[in-house]
């Protein structure tokens, strides 16, 4: 069944494939992800923060975003960042921003969305005492959460961080829909340069596929290392 | 900003001689619903039956149901998308090959199909997480009444398991619907792919995206109040959300 496939076209396309594609792949995952995980921290603290109009404006933030396809937020993105950064830098016309930027400032806004219920589930898991104790030893509310709160929510949730990471690798392939040259862009791009698309779509499957299984079992072991912890 | 706003854009006719850009993305709107409830019926069905066989005793069911699982979660949706359009005509024996490249509406066959099976593999994690959260002593309680294990999933456990897992449901059904967007890399002319294209016509790229956006929004508010109501009929007295 095999037959009439060229199996060699991987073996080219290897350094384009990794050395680009995979390399930008990898670059936004880890970079939104930490992005992501910051605003997204903000963003969980503003809405327990108990200012009704902070967290109100960060209660709609999060469900705007939540409700959207990332293929419509991409879009939004895409278009918008050059004005925001005319905007930002007072320039006369739509500053042009480079497809990783762009990309990045995408997928940031997006995570940030995720991370924060993600935050906002392990702050809440944090008993009452923690805070109250913090405040006892005369912690100011930032202290108790740089030192008290937020490390314990952060290890917490560690494994659902690192599956909502999976997931966002996984999501970045979508920048496809705005000709952006990721892993899976690239493989596309020497698919239909070469006439190989069932080749290239294959191998580009088996990557995702590989990299992801490795991911979660990792994470499944870390969860029961975590356990152990505990 | 030298953006020139249009909001009356939406009553301008668009290209194609198919009615005004509103008629557009209603239409885009239209194909979305459509698209996700059958892609919707699909998870539910090989959702269900994956997690039904992820519970059972028997150590090479499960294993089966666990590959399915990690099959489709682990996989970007675009690329299981690419596999189904691009890649399975061309593996299969070339008559059906043929066949299937020649289905008219092949975009949205696929985007239902590969999204309904990439949402079942979700699906199936939460009813295995549904049933997985009764107290053993019901399955126990089926079998010494005499009932068979077919007939414990039916009426014991089942109705109890969908009933806790409503919920999550709700939120997956609501990826369902957004999931289908990624159809657009296929060719589907759903919600935001109309937008895509009322932007390449139009140039009004803000107004489309904002019609887009609005349009989602709407479509969620009444998923979650229906499955809301339908939480509330389906309660049992006495247990979670009954009264």
């Amino acid at each position: 069944m095999f037959a009439n496939f060229d199996f060699d076209v991987i073996r080219r396309s290897l350094g384009y494939l990794f050395l680009d594609g995979m390399t930008f792949t990898l670059m936004l995952t880890g970079l939104a992800g930490l992005g992501g995980l910051i605003f997204g921290t903000l963003i969980a603290l503003m809405r327990l923060s108990g200012l009704r109009l902070l967290g109100r404006i960060a209660g709609l933030y999060v469900d705007l975003i939540r409700s959207l396809p990332l293929v419509l937020v991409i879009f939004w993105f895409y278009f918008l960042v050059p004005y925001i950064g005319q905007w930002l830098t007072g320039a006369s016309r739509p500053v042009r921003v480079g497809a990783f930027v762009s990309s990045l400032i995408t997928f940031i806004m997006f995570e940030a969305a995720y991370f924060s219920e993600i935050m906002r589930a392990g702050i809440q898991s944090i008993s009452k005492g923690q805070p109250a104790a913090a405040q006892a030893l005369g912690l100011t509310y930032s202290q108790t959460m740089r030192y008290v709160v937020l490390p314990q929510a952060f290890r917490n949730m560690l494994p659902v961080l690192l599956t909502q990471t999976i997931v966002l690798f996984q999501d970045t392939s979508l920048v496809y829909v705005v000709s952006i040259p990721d892993f899976l862009g690239a493989a596309s791009e020497v698919a239909h340069r070469d006439g190989r698309l069932v080749e290239m779509y294959l191998f580009a499957a088996a990557v995702y596929f590989v990299i992801s299984c490795a991911a979660s079992f990792g994470v499944r072991r870390l969860q029961t290392h975590l356990a152990f912890v505990h | 900003m030298n953006y020139h706003w249009n909001w009356r854009i939406f009553w301008e006719p668009a290209p194609g001689g198919t009615g005004t850009y509103l008629n557009m993305l209603l239409s885009g709107l239209l194909l979305t619903i459509e698209t996700a409830i059958f892609a919707w019926i699909i998870a539910l069905v090989f959702g269900s039956i994956v997690g039904i066989v992820r519970t059972l005793s028997s150590k090479a069911a499960s294993r089966t149901g666990f590959l399915y699982v990690e099959f489709f979660r682990n996989m970007p949706l675009l690329v299981q998308l690419f596999l189904w359009f691009f890649v399975l005509p061309e593996l299969l024996p070339q008559a059906w090959g043929l066949w299937l490249k020649q289905i008219p509406d092949a975009p949205f066959y696929t985007t239902a199909v590969g999204v309904g099976l990439f949402m079942s593999a979700r699906v199936a994690e939460q009813l295995r997480a549904g049933i997985g959260s009764l107290p053993r002593g019901q399955m126990f309680a089926a079998t010494a009444l005499g009932l068979t294990t077919a007939q414990s999933y039916r009426y014991v456990l089942l109705p109890m398991a969908f009933r806790i897992i409503m919920p999550p449901l709700t939120s997956e059904f609501l990826n369902t619907i957004k999931n289908t967007s990624v159809g657009i890399t296929i060719g589907l002319v759903e919600l935001t792919g109309a937008a895509r294209s009322m932007q390449e016509f139009s140039f009004q790229v803000f107004e489309a995206f904002t019609a887009a956006t609005v349009l989602y929004l709407l479509v969620n508010i009444v998923v979650v109040i229906a499955m809301r109501l339908l939480e509330r009929r389906l309660a049992v007295p006495g247990y979670i959300t009954g009264k």
